[in-house]
């Protein structure tokens, strides 16, 4: 396909969400009316958002997998010429697979939504800000210009605020408020960074300051910036210990907005990394791989112990706020991977991300209707003493949870397992300069992590789906229809993903190649 | 021939595939489905085995090289098979002993309301072990590794209703999870060693690579077949796994799973050739845990649970052997084949027991059984005899080359670890006299159930006493047909290599000590359990006895260190979760309450004025730039 079909392409993707939002305000029309203007809006919704993932379909269809790593269906043209601000948009083997992945799962929510609408406000602004969520990702993935990024990464966090604190269940207002005050302040120590980085370099174009590799910063500016960077995006990935917003964020958001949250918002923060960070200020960034190396690890092992406190019997945890850690230890994989500087483990981060957004979002739905179902996710409450027997009383749903379980602790064959193993082997080998002795011991202690996440996943499968179904125990609607079209998707690429890991890593391995310098 | 190693796999696969998905539409054929499909890859394996023998024995490897499957620089793995005479071996006795267990679980599982989905798992295992065997490198290996895991998993829990079922699945997959991260570990280190996982580039330069980094993949490597052979010191979930159902028992934790960490062992024997101190591991390992089997054997009056002690036991047997390097390889597989046979027809014989006696375990309520149970009888019973080794029968001649081979050894090594398997050997006639005493003989002692069922035991449907039948054909006469003419040491010599070594004892003195240790086993059984009345409830015991029939305390050991200490841990992360990093972020929030209070003006839910507040937010952004830049 010629460039100007993927440019064209790629702008649509970026620009359609935001217009569908601006739509989603006016009345509808004629040909969208359903039953009333609520399942007009919401008919709305899942067609802007499915367009969106057909555009981005057919982005990835065109996209020549030969050269990965070029930027490619660029668009460049100058927006604010004083500033060297451009608006700059390309899309590689890095940004394909998360902008497709975010198209996907938005699409998925939307639909669960036309079926099962969240309890809150107005359809209406319900879908403009899942479409302006949409838009913002998306443009965060797509943009090469550093502070059209820091545009697109804070447009995201105003819809997903309003989605938690008004659409969330219990506490959603504390859990808004303290999610939009840690992103926002990792947001004003980023900008800095950033624009330090654009006054020293003389430009905020990302590709021109990628191929540069920091030889137009000196080495304390990129200290201090890839150190403000940084910690922007490690508040987003989050990096232990700028974590504790996630769980309540999760906790007291509805199920469109756990999904979109872990599948899709965790991901700008350590897609940031891989297209910032390491290529823009690599001497910064081999300064502070060991330190983030460090955090990384600590988050895997303190994601998993939180949630087997969490899983036991007695400890009346929840099963959002399980799932919410398990992000925390699973997303310290990714930055484990980044932080070995490795082409090996930066292709693992990019897969385990990829693999993530899949397997969490799908377990979020499924806690999603485990809810709907039993009107509380506390697993003391689900399981009482002897298991809430899921697989009794609705096996298709009960096979679904043990199945996203079984994904999520990692079985090879199944999309879990590469990103983690990458990871860990990148760290089994980090780049020169790295402290080999350190790295093997936060390897080992990441497998250690491995098998505590099998452990309290076992033991929710143990408690939600196992146990003795009670003779009058009130009779469940098993796995509705749009849930399985809504579910599938996810279930389907998680395997091929795990069976066929190339299809990915063929992507992003040149384009990671590129962005590290060959190395 | 080639694609036909896929279509091995990909056969049971398939039926898995369709048992899984097909809903209950299926139930009322799914069994079949499942039987057929394990059939067809049986029948296939028969094709690539004759295909094998009418080559010569240098060209018996295939190759198959499937596709690329993980591109990334620094880390290539493709997917691809390689059958040789090992994995030919393996083929046949998964494919054979698998597909007669799927037939006998038509009969066994008939009553159960989730029979396809058993028999979907059961599709699982095959194609997952067989993916096992035939993978050409260690990374598609470790695939099968965990794939096999899943099933047993699944299959253990299968009863999940029972809360002891449930939690004996979970155990097993965690105990197993410990070994895989050894084999994963081990996969590291062997890929940034060699640069490669597979079989043939690895065993090619294992000459250039030190001892100690041989020494360390073949420890890893220990580790990964200690979890998944129930080795000690991860052996502690064999005996919860006898929770599942009984088929599961016979093929998974008997017969087939349980021995793929022998077959690692083999499989990597130039490694393990190389580094003699993890082969002398091996051996230990072995030694220790084929003892620790078999006392655990002698002491539970759960049949099944005494035929996992003895399954233990075994295979320590052929952990032992595989430690001996190129003078055990060969018995160390012979004796998994024998094995495979006579203890998957021992479960499958003790299902049948259970079928006729609602269920029932307990051997202190059996008793008498041989006039009930007659075909049972005889197939257990000559099960009974191929294990104990009585001469002519196939264990006779597995485990005697084990011992012999245990001497061949040489030195104080050899010396010790002979005795101990020579011991051994007493100690199994003296548990299996037992169980068969307990079972079959002696007075009736069976009550009725707390419902007030009396059992009535009748002989098991044909559907399955036939498949009992065959494994007790092999039972008997595997052994003395591998032996004719030493066919199957010729068989597997290409690929295990195979010495001698220097036995400091004849032939015929090893046969003359192992017969009479025999003798004495089974003897002192006698006197115990056959001269006097079993006793309907279990007498306290001895303390060996009582800590035996508590698995030698290994779960209490693990609940001290393990699971106390992590208790510990997670209590005290939780609160400094709730005291230091909580408080940390209220202090926070309070710290930039003021803030808040104006931030809640601007929450007025209207969608403009977001609008508005964006738009704000981009003309600040703007603003700063532009001072900036004037800085």
């Amino acid at each position: 396909m010629n460039h100007t079909v993927l440019q064209v392409l790629l702008l649509a993707v970026v620009v359609l969400p935001l217009l569908g939002a601006l739509g989603a305000l006016l009345p509808a029309p004629p040909g969208l009316k359903g039953r009333d203007p609520e399942q007009a809006v919401l008919r709305h919704g899942v067609l802007v958002t499915g367009a969106v993932l057909a555009l981005s379909i057919a982005l990835a269809v065109g996209f020549d997998r030969a050269q990965p790593s070029r930027m490619q269906g660029t668009t460049d043209v100058s927006w604010i010429p004083a500033l060297h601000i451009r608006l700059h948009l390309g899309v590689d083997g890095v940004s394909l697979p998360l902008i497709v992945l975010t198209a996907l799962l938005t699409f998925l929510c939307a639909l669960h939504a036309y079926y099962k609408m969240p309890e809150g406000p107005t359809a209406k602004a319900f879908v403009a800000l899942i479409l302006l969520l949409e838009g913002g990702t998306l443009a965060s993935f797509a943009v090469l210009d550093l502070i059209l990024f820091f545009l697109a990464f804070e447009m995201v966090l105003i819809p997903m605020y309003f989605l938690i604190g008004r659409w969330g269940g219990d506490g959603r207002e504390r859990a808004a408020f303290r999610f939009i005050l840690y992103t926002l302040l990792g947001s004003v120590v980023m900008l800095l960074g950033l624009l330090l980085v654009g006054f020293k370099a003389g430009t905020f174009d990302m590709v021109t300051l990628a191929t540069d590799k920091g030889s137009g910063l000196s080495h304390s500016t990129q200290i201090i910036a890839a150190l403000a960077i940084g910690l922007g995006l490690a508040v987003k990935a989050p990096m232990w210990p700028l974590h504790s917003w996630l769980p309540d964020a999760h906790t007291a958001a509805p199920t469109t907005g756990s999904v979109l949250l872990a599948g899709v918002l965790l991901k700008m923060g350590t897609y940031g990394f891989v297209r910032i960070v390491l290529p823009i200020t690599p001497y910064g960034a081999h300064t502070f791989a060991p330190y983030l190396a460090a955090f990384a690890v600590v988050g895997i092992l303190y994601g998993s112990l939180a949630c087997l406190a969490l899983a036991r019997q007695g400890a009346e945890g929840d099963l959002k706020r399980l799932i919410a850690y398990s992000s925390v230890g699973h997303m310290g994989f990714v930055l484990l991977g980044i932080a070995t500087l490795t082409p090996t483990g930066v292709n693992g981060a990019l897969f385990a991300n990829v693999a993530h957004g899949l397997i969490t979002g799908l377990l979020f739905f499924l806690v999603g209707a485990v809810k709907e179902r039993y009107g509380t996710t506390d697993l003391d409450r689900l399981s009482g003493a002897t298991g809430a027997a899921l697989y009794g009383a609705a096996p298709r749903l009960g096979g679904l949870l043990a199945f996203g379980a079984v994904a999520s602790l990692g079985l090879p064959g199944l999309a879990g397992f590469w990103g983690e193993m990458l990871s860990m082997f990148g760290a089994f080998r980090p780049a020169a300069g790295l402290d080999r002795g350190a790295y093997l011991t936060y390897m080992t202690l990441a497998a250690f992590g491995t098998l505590l996440t099998a452990g309290y996943l076992l033991v929710v499968v143990r408690r939600v789906c196992m146990g003795e179904r009670d003779a009058e125990a009130r009779v469940l609607t098993d796995v509705h229809g749009y849930e399985f079209a809504a579910w599938t998707p996810l279930v389907a690429l998680t395997v091929l993903a795990g069976l066929w890991p190339a299809a990915l890593l063929g992507l992003t391995n040149p384009a990671v190649r590129t962005l590290l310098g060959g190395s | 021939m080639d694609p036909l190693i896929g279509a091995l796999v990909g056969a049971p696969l398939l039926g898995a595939g369709i048992l899984l998905v097909g809903g209950r539409r299926l139930d009322r054929t799914g069994h079949w489905i499942g039987c057929l499909w394990a059939a067809v890859s049986f029948v296939i394996g028969v094709v690539l085995f004759a295909d094998l023998l009418s080559r010569s024995p240098a060209q018996r490897t295939l190759t198959s090289h499937l596709f690329t499957w993980v591109p990334v620089a620094g880390f290539q793995a493709d997917v691809g098979f390689q059958l040789d005479q090992l994995s030919m071996t393996f083929v046949l006795l998964i494919t054979g002993v698998g597909t007669l267990i799927h037939i006998y679980s038509v009969g066994y599982m008939e009553h159960d309301e989730n029979r396809r989905k058993f028999f979907g798992y059961l599709n699982l295992f095959l194609a997952a072990m067989l993916l096992l065997v035939l993978a050409d490198n260690y990374l598609l290996l470790y695939v099968g590794w965990e794939g096999v895991g899943l099933a047993s998993y699944l299959l253990i829990g299968f009863w999940q209703h029972k809360p002891s079922a449930a939690t004996a699945a979970k155990k097993a997959f965690l105990v197993n999870r410990v070994g895989d991260m050894g084999l994963s570990i081990a996969i590291m280190v062997m890929f940034t060693t060699f640069g490669s996982f597979a079989f043939r580039p690895v065993f090619a330069h294992v000459g250039d690579v030190s001892q100690g980094r041989l020494t360390t993949i073949g420890l890893l490597l220990l580790l990964a077949a200690c979890g998944k052979s129930a080795q000690v010191p991860l052996q502690s979930w064999l005996g919860d796994a006898m929770e599942g159902p009984t088929p599961v028992s016979a093929l998974i934790h008997a017969a087939t799973m349980v021995t793929a960490g022998v077959y690692l062992v083999v499989r990597s024997g130039a490694i393990f050739n190389a580094a003699p101190t993890a082969q002398l591991a091996v051996c230990v390992v072995g030694a220790v845990t084929l003892v620790f089997g078999a006392i655990v054997g002698c002491a539970k009056d759960d049949i099944k649970k005494a035929l996992a002690g003895s399954t233990m036991s075994q295979i320590g047997y052929m952990m032992l052997a595989a430690g001996l390097g190129p003078i055990g390889y060969v018995f160390a597989i012979m004796h998994l084949v024998t094995h495979g046979f006579f203890k998957a027809g021992l479960f499958l014989g003790a299902g049948s027991v259970m079928h006729g006696m609602n269920d029932e375990v307990d051997m202190r309520r059996f008793g008498a059984l041989r006039t009930y149970m007659p075909v049972t009888f005889v197939t257990f019973g000559l099960g009974y005899l191929a294990i104990i080794g009585f001469p002519g029968l196939s264990g006779y001649w597995s485990k005697d080359k084990i011992i012999e081979a245990a001497f061949a050894k040489g030195g104080t090594e050899g010396w010790t670890l002979g005795a101990v398997a020579l011991v051994g050997a007493g100690i199994t006639a003296f548990y299996m006299t037992r169980v068969m005493l307990m079972t079959f003989f002696g007075d009736k002692r069976w009550q009725p159930d707390a419902e007030g069922h009396e059992p009535h035991p009748h002989e098991s449907p044909k559907i399955m006493t036939i498949p009992m039948s065959i494994l007790a054909f092999g039972s008997v006469f595997a052994g003395g047909l591998f032996s004719i003419n030493s066919a199957f040491l010729k068989w597997l010599q290409p690929v295990t290599g195979h010495s001698d070594g220097h036995s400091p004892v004849a032939t015929w003195e090893i046969t003359v000590a192992t017969l009479v240790v025999l003798i004495l086993g089974v003897g002192l059984a006698w006197q115990s359990y056959g001269r006097q009345a079993v006793p309907a409830v279990a007498p306290r015991g001895s303390l060996l006895t009582r800590a035996a029939r508590r698995d030698l305390l290994q779960d209490d050991f693990n609940h001290v260190v393990l699971v106390r200490g992590g208790e510990h841990l997670t209590r005290s992360l939780v609160y400094l979760d709730h005291t230091v990093v909580d408080g940390a972020v209220n202090g926070t929030a309070a710290g930039v309450g003021g803030l808040s209070g104006r931030l809640r003006r601007l929450q007025n839910g209207f969608v403009r004025s977001y609008a508005v507040s964006m738009l704000g937010g981009t003309a600040v952004l703007v603003a700063a730039t532009l001072l900036m830049r004037g800085v």
